[in-house]
Order: structure tokens, then sequence, then C-alpha cells
């Protein structure tokens, strides 16, 4: 593992910058632990004071230190986007392994309700959830709503692989050696899995804090803990921009673009790492 | 033609699937939710002073009926499938008594414009510089625009749109940064009028393009340098044949079927990114008119634009379907 990650960092440049970036924001979200003042204080600092020694990324209208305002932010967000990756995974593996090992009927009623779950538009039955839950819409009734609706693409991906180890040599062993079917597919086919399941998952976590992001920009989830989206949404409810609080919005957008950048060299390095195709034609041939 | 006929009718059949599983979703998330919509409602209405006792319980009444909530749950669910199947949600709350349907029938035509333009471009933009990145790939012009192209892929709508607004909009103001077109213009064939529209358009489909073209470019390129070591490729190559015919039929052509059927999948999420930008821009489309019903607890405004773009989506889906077997000959010909 440590081997790997050596390689890739010394090897490929777009790992390198991904990992450095995404190390650097999330050192930068863990030092909200050690923040001077709660992140849920407000107009306990001069407000709209702009970047200076003192305040290095200026302050809030509401008060608000813009730089542990941040951290805090990024934290909330990855920790949003992590929970949704995870329960999503589990849901896309079982779906998927499940559906491709028994193949015929099972599979064909699964990926139907998969390719049906597919085509609905995410957003607005997010909305419906936000609208009829209001007040009582947590991070984590969010978090598992997402999750719902964001694991078919991935389980047709994994359906794929486990329907091609279903043939092999030694699933056939392992069924005739008494295996259960679920030993099988946690013990034979999982470590096959795995690769796609770890692409998948840095797709996955890229949707899942684009869409805490854009949900909370527009005020659709608990705006009183600080998200980078739910800064947006502050300074857009204090018109930071006509007001010239440039520093309002523009640090969170840069801490958000820096983020996806990281998160999505990182996919990409690592799905270059697991489909060898693309590993030769790096090489030249 | 027995293949095509069996290829519609599952098309057919997936269609109607999503159409279903989608308003029986829309009816379960607003039944099954803790918060009860008349109360809702009626604590909004009450808020704005006091109100006589028995006229709150006879608007209660009202609400019920209006909202479809009286009987048991089958007979709700049938009645809203009567309601869905009439298209009638009832009148909007926000804009009273204009029905619901008749705000999003208002909409609508915007935001598929928007949609299509974009999606268009977007979409033949991504694949032909993908194929040309995947084809050529030593081409150091195309490397670097794809890089750029990949940087915004991951970025979601509404900070590409935001970012739009304040370069375009407000530090080097020229392009109108909301509306769907001037105000004081007759809507007409006009070229006023036209102008008016490109313009205003210009934003919301440019951050819909910048935040879309990435993934065709990504899959496309994967999929070209895939296909250029085939057999076929090389023997074409090796037999002479011009390097634009064997870029446009041997290559380009096989490699967008899966991005056509991925044209068809992204659909759903693509009018996410739209709902977004529209309400970004204040363009008139069922984005907005969805947001600004959540912000003013429409609730027959927002259970009517969930519903109806859940089956516009699914036509939509279904329509690209039928320009597939057009232009893979497996599926016309069975």
């Amino acid at each position: 593992m440590f081997k790997i990650l050596r390689d890739l960092l010394r090897y490929n440049i777009e790992f390198t910058i991904g990992f450095i970036l995404t190390l650097a924001i999330f050192l930068f979200a863990l030092a909200h632990f050690w923040a001077p003042m709660p992140d849920s204080a407000i107009y306990l600092l001069p407000p709209d004071m702009p970047p200076s020694a003192e305040y290095w990324f200026g302050t809030t209208s509401r008060g608000q230190d813009v730089l542990w305002q941040m951290s805090s932010a990024i934290w909330n967000t990855m920790l949003f986007g992590l929970t949704v990756t995870i329960l999503s995974r589990l849901l896309a593996v079982a779906v998927g392994m499940i559906s491709g090992y028994l193949g015929g009927r099972w599979d064909q009623v699964l990926m139907t309700i998969n390719d049906t779950m597919i085509a609905l538009p995410n957003i607005p039955i997010l909305l419906l959830v936000y609208f009829v839950m209001r007040d009582s819409m947590s991070w984590p009734v969010l978090a598992a709503t997402a999750a719902l609706l964001g694991w078919n693409y991935d389980a047709r991906l994994i359906r794929s692989v486990t329907l091609s180890l279903r043939n092999r040599e030694f699933t056939r062993h392992a069924v005739f050696a008494g295996m259960s079917m679920r030993q099988i597919l946690v013990r034979q086919h999982l470590p096959y899995v795995m690769p796609v399941i770890f692409f998948t998952a840095m797709n996955n976590l890229i949707w899942a804090i684009g869409l805490e992001v854009t949900l909370s920009v527009l005020g659709f989830s608990d705006i009183n803990r600080p998200t980078i989206g739910g800064m947006i949404y502050w300074a857009n409810q204090h018109q930071a921009i006509i007001a010239g609080i440039w520093w309002w919005i523009a640090f969170p957008i840069a801490a958000i673009v820096l983020l996806f950048l990281g998160l999505f060299l990182l996919a990409i390095s690592v799905n270059e790492y697991i489909d060898p195709r693309s590993r030769l034609s790096r090489m030249g041939a | 033609m027995d293949g095509f006929a069996k290829y519609l009718v599952r098309r057919l059949f997936q269609c109607f699937l999503v159409i279903f599983l989608g308003v029986s979703l829309a009816f379960l998330i607003t039944t099954l939710s803790p918060i009860d919509p008349v109360e809702q409602t009626m604590s909004l209405m009450t808020s704005f002073g006091a109100t006589d006792p028995r006229s709150v319980d006879l608007m209660r009444e009202a609400l019920a009926e209006l909202y479809g909530l009286k009987g048991n749950f089958i007979e709700q669910y049938l009645s809203f499938w009567g309601r869905v199947l009439r298209g009638d949600f009832g009148p909007s709350l926000s804009a009273f008594p204009t029905p619901v349907m008749s705000l999003i029938m208002g909409a609508l035509p915007w935001t598929i414009g928007l949609l299509m333009m974009a999606l268009v471009i977007s979409w033949t933009l991504g694949n032909l510089l993908g194929a040309l990145a995947g084809y050529f790939r030593s081409n150091t012009l195309l490397k670097i625009s794809g890089a750029a192209i990949m940087a915004l892929n991951p970025v979601p709508a509404y900070i590409i749109g935001l970012v739009l607004l304040l370069m375009l909009g407000y530090i080097w103001p020229i392009l109108p940064i909301s509306g769907g077109a001037q105000m004081n213009l007759q809507p007409g064939f006009t070229f006023d009028y036209l102008r008016s529209l490109v313009l205003h358009g210009t934003l919301p489909a440019l951050t819909l393009v910048l935040g879309g073209i990435g993934g065709w470019f990504l899959s496309m390129r994967s999929l070209v340098s895939n296909i250029v070591t085939d057999d076929h490729v090389v023997y074409a190559e090796l037999g002479g044949v011009n390097s634009g015919k064997i870029f446009s039929q041997y290559v380009a052509r096989n490699a967008l079927l899966p991005q056509l059927t991925g044209l068809a999948l992204s659909l759903g999420s693509v009018f996410g990114g739209a709902v977004i930008t529209e309400f970004l821009f204040n363009y008139p489309g069922v984005g907005r008119l969805l947001i600004q019903g959540i912000y003013r607890g429409d609730y027959s405004l927002v259970l009517g634009v969930t519903t109806i773009s859940i089956i516009a989506v699914a036509v939509a889906v279904f329509i690209i379907d039928l320009i597939y077997p057009l232009i893979d000959p497996r599926v016309r010909l069975g």
C-alpha cells in the first residue's frame, strides 16, 4: 500500500498534485478543532473587516472570522461527502454484486430498478424531500437521502465486474467447496471489485460534495452549521458582492475549487493506476 | 423491423416504469413525511395576523381537499394519480388563483430551450474535442485544452455560474445577468426580442456547457483511445485509408454509441444543474419556479413541478432512445 503510494507520488504528477492539494485542505479543515472561537458564534468580531494581519481572510458581516469559518465549513462539507459516499457504496456493492452473481431474472429485476433510478432527476426529488421535511432536515437525513439517490450508476459498474467473475473457475470451485453465496461474494469476489469501489468512491465523493454545496447555497440544509455552501448562502443573504465584501465569497469559492481539483486529480490518477491500458499509453505504447 | 419493434417496446416500458416509480416516489415522500402540509400552510397563512378559529377549521378542510389529502392512503394515492393524469395540481398558493399547471406550462419552454441549447453544444463540442484528443494524442494544444476542461469538470454548476456572473456581470458587465429576456420587449419574432433572448440565455447556457463538457470530453477521449488500437482501425491504417476517414467513420462513429446512451442517462442530473442555474440567473424556467415554490411554502407548486419534471425527463430519455437505432444498425436489424 505504501509502496504504491510512493510510486504514484514519484511517477504520476497528477496524483502528486492532487494528493498535496487534498492533504493541505484536509489539514486546514482539521485545524478547526483548535479554533480560537466556536464556529456557530456570530457577532463576536468586528464585522466586514478586510483581510489583514489579524484576520487573514477578513471577517463576515455576521462578525465571524472567514478563515476559521472556512476551516469548519470544509470539515463539515467533507464529512457530509464521506457519509454519502460510504452509505451509497454499501448500497451499490450490495445491489451490484448480488445482481451480477445471481444473474437471470434477479439480475433483470434489479437492473430495471437501477436504470429507473438513474433516469430520475435527483435535484427535484431532493428538493421535494427538503420541502416536506423543512426544519427537521438535519445533515444526516440529507446525507441518507443523497446516498439513496447516488448509488445506481456505480451498481451497474460493479455488476458488470461480478458478472464476469461468476463464470470463472474459482467461483465454481468455491461453490463446490460448499461456500455460501455471502461467503463467495465477500471472500472471493470482493477483492476483485475493490478497485472499482475505490474509483467510484472518489467520483461519488466529488458528486456528494457538489450536491452539498448546491443545496446549502440555496439555504436548503441546516444553515446554522457552517458549510462551504452555507457560507456563500449567508454572503448572498448579506449581499456581500454588492457591499464589496469580496473576501466573504472569494475565499470559499477558491477553497471549494481547490478541493474539487485535488479530489478530481486523485480520482483520475487512481483510475489510471487501476486501468492498465491507460498506464501503457502513458509509457508510449 | 422486428428487432426495432422489440427495442421500442422495451424502451417504452422503461419510460413508463420511470414515470410510474417517479410519481409514486413523489407521492410517498409527501405522504410519509412527518410534516403535515396542511398545518404548514396554515401556520404560514395565520402568521400574518389573528384569524377567526371557525374560519381556520374551514380553511383546514379546504386545504386538505385541495392537496388531495382526504381519505386513506390508497384513496389518496389513486386520487394523486388522477390529478397527475389530468394535469391538475390545483391552484398555486403563492400566485393564487393561477393553476400550478399553467405556471409550469409557461416555464417549461424556457427550460427546454435552455437545456437543449446547452446539451447540444456541450455534447457536440465535448465529444468532438474528446475524440480529437484521443486520436491525436501528442497534440499540445489539445492536451492544454483537455487539462482546462478537466479542471472545470468537477466544479458544481452553481459555482461556475457564480464565477461567470461575477466576472461577466459585475467586473466586466457585458451580459445581462437576470431574467429570460428584456422586460419591456413584446415577445414575438422581432429582431430585438430574439437578440435579447439570446443575450439573456448566454450566461445560463454557458454555465451549463462549461459544467457539462468535461464529462463528455473525458469519456470520449478514453473511448477513442481504446478504439484506436482495435484491429479494424490498425488494419485500415495499414491499408492506407486516409486519416480523416479513419477518424470519422472508423473511430468516432463507434465511440459515439456509448456516448448517446450516456446522454440519455445523464439527462436527470443535467436537469438538476439547470434548476440551480435558472435560479442563479433568475431565468424564468421550471427550476426557478421550483425553488421559489420552496421559499414561499407553496405545496402544490413544488409537488407539481417535481412530478412534471420527472415525467419530462423520462420522455426526453425516451426520445433520445428513439435516435439510437438511427446510429446503431444492430438495434435496427435486431
